[in-house]
């Protein structure tokens, strides 16, 4: 039986790769050690090494291929007894059902297909003829702090792992070559030392964009950012502003186990002085984080590691700034309404996709900021819809979901046809096997079971 | 440039000043970059056996002329030198190689099953092994140690089992850690081995807290944190350190100088400016700077330390100075950011080589005894590994059973979570009518 050398998660995030380079190539001898491939991730260049012996069977995904999914086979491998044949069975490769392809390579490559495939509908606020360009999150992100720090000499960034290493997800690719490293700094390991030292910064004028690797890491800084940075205006009687951005991923990324999978968003969501910020495609990161960066008032911007490879439209516009506070209907419904943000957006419009297919038409909102939080565009869908579901990859005790739901009942209670269900993670700390992690995550099929509950269907 | 509109007083201050020079921001940067030959001059390595050996129970000012100076044991012959040779007998010696060398070994393969996708991610301590397996050894069997993710030397010195490391790495049905932490975080607390944490530096106050504990109750034992140079800056280095002159508390704080985090060098930690070891004076904790490539003398260094904590003098920060011959972890490419060369023209040597050479040079060791114990632990590896893969690797489905999730969160499962539970189960039996009982589907 051949060997499937399968793709490789060369870090714990890692979803897809480049197949840069084949080093081998069929009918060569390997041993345990060998270097096949090379394989780029969004992080780094990587070697994969053979840790079997035998002779290379066929290679299943051609060199250059770009997304390459994990797990996908990549190519066969002999052991020392048998010949080299022309291996792969179709099932080596599972691909979708409705693209049936004889080619094992086709299939390779097929199974790379985006899983998102369910989009924001356009925003209404972006004018019509307008040319988009495909953009990942990453880049849009980048985008946006590289024009505010063109226009703003006071604009810098600050953080572990921006300058040199380009960021620990690589989002602030190329600041370092064009702002030099007086304003994109690395910082020694201290995120309590950092976002303090950010806080003083925007008190004296500045405007710090403060990248936390991640905004697990942030709990250590979080006195810094609700004691210092989100009251001192408050308490100077107004005398002393904190235009300070705190940005980096949050949320669940994958197989980062208990202490780096958590979201934040309802925690900084409870803190009055704070504005917080949580989108979820290519466009609305780059409008929103521009905007944050110019806001006067401390913005935490949670992004997500997930969805940074993700491509959607941005419009090619000269300064592309979105208002603050503002949720966005992403896909237009009738029968109920789920209000969603950050990946979990991304789910919801999963879910209304499988929903439409059963004749459930669903609308779906972006909250986009969670405070504050846009409570006009929610109540407006509900008195559309009479039906909610709140989806949030956060835990369910205190989340987000439970202030919409606290705001269904006060000020929608007329409206609602059914209770309103809030779909959330399992109610313990993340676990790191793949079975249990995925088990405890919401996903778009957790949503559809909710949303029939709520449509008694 | 003035960005902001000023205050009247503040545009006279700027009037007066207007003469000075104006003020300079310093940002750190390495000497040798990618395509760079590195340049090794403005390190100071003094001689094998030159540095003193106060008493251990001296005042911690004496220890000053050590926290800058390097104790160095092993001399470029593979000779044992001066005061701190701590007169191991070969015995002693040719297990301190084998820890090193089964270190090294394990690494190898578990590097290599991360690239075959066995696991999503792993961390060598290649070149460093010397400053876990050596601490091991010194302290005693049932002191409690806080690493960091880089001290695996500290377990294989303590013999845990090779097949339960790569199972908890694996997260397979066999973990001890019932697939919950990241592969490498391990827990064992019948080895006095404490969880590994991902948020770095916690386990400095908390291995202080465990030693005052040990105080508090009248116990032997005695704590040791582990740290790497660039997590010093986290504030609970500083509350660490105060918390352990004040109450002298029995710990021994090691700072393992590998001269890089990821891809900051150590100069983003204040390196360019003092070693790590003189932060201990200004506490009042006695520091001690060490070779950490030189096992012998990272042994002595720790014995003294613990001598000095078990008799009540006080705690000690070692700096152990040593170099991360690989990347920070399988997600990292080191070629980006550090000059190739380093590892090779690295001044301090590779510490299982200097060992071995000291052995050779006793008449206690030689090649071909070498090569066969590499081969041996190599084989032990393999079979190890081959053990765990039985119990499945990364996403090969043999995980720990379902249920497993929502245990543990609190010592009694709430109704909440157990009503959770038993819907995932309901759920699952629905999607999965062929589920077997032994995969986990029942509640216990």
């Amino acid at each position: 039986m051949a060997i499937e050398l399968k793709m490789p998660a060369l870090s714990p995030t890692m979803e897809e790769g480049t197949l840069a380079k084949w080093l081998v190539k069929p009918g060569d001898t390997v041993k345990s050690g060998d270097i096949l491939a090379e394989i780029e991730t969004d992080k780094a260049t990587m070697e994969f090494e053979s840790i079997d012996e035998g002779t290379i069977g066929e290679l299943l995904v051609t060199e250059g291929t770009e997304g390459v999914k994990v797990g996908t086979v990549i190519a066969t491998l002999q052991g020392e007894d048998e010949p080299a044949a022309p291996a792969a069975s179709p099932e080596a490769a599972p691909a979708p059902a409705a693209e049936p392809a004889a080619d094992p390579k086709a299939q390779a490559v097929a199974a790379i297909a985006p899983r998102h495939d369910a989009k924001p509908a356009a925003d209404p606020e972006i004018p019509a003829g307008t040319t988009m360009v495909p953009t990942t999150v990453r880049e849009a992100l980048r985008d946006a702090m590289a024009e505010e720090m063109r226009a703003d000499p006071g604009v810098f960034v600050m953080g572990e792992e921006v300058a040199e290493y380009q960021g620990a997800y690589k989002v602030t690719q190329g600041l370092l070559d064009e702002f030099g490293a007086k304003r994109v700094i690395d910082t020694p390991i201290t995120e309590y030392g950092f976002a303090g030292i950010g806080a003083g910064a925007a008190m004296g004028g500045l405007k710090p964009v403060i990248e936390f690797m991640t905004f697990n890491f942030a709990m250590q800084a979080i006195d810094h950012i609700i004691n210092s940075a989100a009251k001192t205006n408050y308490m100077s009687g107004g005398q002393m502003r904190c235009p300070i951005v705190f940005r980096g991923p949050n949320g669940a990324a994958a197989r980062v186990g208990a202490q780096h999978s958590q979201n934040y968003g309802p925690w900084y969501a409870s803190v009055p002085g704070l504005v917080v910020i949580a989108p979820y495609d290519s466009a609305d990161a780059k409008g929103l984080l521009k905007a944050a960066i110019r806001s006067q008032d401390p913005v935490v911007f949670l992004e997500n590691e997930l969805v940074y490879g993700r491509t959607f439209d941005v419009p090619q516009l000269d300064d592309f700034v979105l208002p603050i506070g503002k949720a966005r209907v992403v896909r237009e419904g009738k029968d109920v309404t789920i209000v969603s943000y950050s990946i979990g957006v991304g789910f919801a419009l999963d879910a209304a996709q499988q929903l439409a297919a059963e004749g459930i038409e669903a609308e779906v909102i972006d909250l986009r900021t969670l405070r504050p939080l846009d409570k006009e565009t929610v109540l407006a869908s509900l008195a559309k819809t009479n039906r909610m579901v709140v989806a949030e990859e956060g835990f369910p005790i205190c989340s987000v979901a439970s202030e919409i739901i606290a705001i269904a009942m006060e000020e929608g209670f007329d409206s609602l046809d059914a209770p309103v269900l809030r779909v959330c993670n399992e109610d313990v700390p993340m676990p790191y096997a793949a079975n249990l992690e995925k088990a405890a995550l919401i996903d778009a099929g957790k949503i559809v079971a909710a949303v029939k509950k709520v449509c008694y269907r | 440039m003035l960005l902001f509109p000023m205050k009247a007083w503040e545009r006279i201050a700027v009037a007066d000043f207007a003469n000075q020079q104006p003020l300079a921001l310093h940002v750190p940067e390495p000497k040798a970059r990618p395509g760079v030959e590195p340049d090794w001059s403005g390190l100071t390595l003094p001689p094998a056996g030159a540095q003193p050996r106060p008493d251990e129970t001296c005042a911690a000012a004496e220890t000053w002329p050590l926290c800058t100076d390097l104790i160095r044991v092993l001399d470029e012959d593979g000779v044992a030198q001066g005061p701190w040779n701590p007169r191991l007998d070969a015995e002693t010696l040719r297990t301190m190689l084998r820890n090193m060398a089964l270190t090294r070994a394990f690494d190898e393969r578990m590097f290599r099953g991360q690239r075959q996708g066995k696991t999503s991610f792993y961390m060598k301590c290649t070149g460093e092994e010397a400053t876990s397996v050596a601490p091991a050894m010194a302290l005693a069997a049932d002191d409690m140690v806080f690493p960091s993710y880089r001290q695996q030397g500290i377990l294989i010195t303590r013999g845990y089992p090779l097949e339960d490391m790569i199972n908890q790495i694996y997260s397979n049905k066999a973990d001890k850690l019932k697939g919950r932490q990241l592969p490498i975080m391990y827990s064992a607390r019948d080895y006095g081995f404490f969880t590994i944490s991902g948020n770095l530096a916690t386990q400095l106050p908390q291995a202080v807290g465990w030693a005052m504990a040990s105080a508090i109750s009248g116990d032997t034992r005695i704590a040791a944190a582990w740290v790497g140079e660039g997590s010093t800056a986290e504030g609970d280095f500083h509350s660490a350190l105060t918390f352990a002159t004040v109450y002298n508390a029995p710990v021994v704080l090691n700072v393992v100088n590998n001269q890089w985090a990821i891809s900051s060098f150590s100069g983003f930690a204040g390196a360019e400016r003092q070693t790590f070891a003189a932060r201990a004076i200004g506490y009042g904790v006695a520091g001690l700077r060490v070779d950490g490539n030189d096992p012998l003398a990272v042994y002595a260094a720790t014995r003294w330390a613990a001598n000095r904590a078990r008799s009540n003098a006080g705690s000690t920060l070692i700096e152990h100075f040593t170099y991360r011959a690989e990347g920070h972890s399988t997600s990292d490419d080191p070629s980006q950011y550090r000059s190739a060369q380093e590892r090779s023209t690295w001044p301090l040597g590779d510490p299982i080589v200097r060992l071995k050479n000291h052995l050779i040079a006793l008449g206690e060791w030689d090649e071909n005894r070498q090569a066969a114990m590499d081969a041996e632990l190599a084989e032990m590896v393999k079979a190890a590994t081959r053990a765990a893969e039985a119990n499945g690797v990364l996403g090969h489905g043999m995980h720990h059973p379902f249920h497993t999730m929502f245990e543990d969160v609190f010592e009694t499962l709430p109704w909440h979570l157990r009503e959770q539970s038993e819907q995932a189960m309901r759920e699952r039996r629905i999607k999965w009518p062929d589920w077997r009982p032994e995969d986990g589907d029942e509640m216990p």
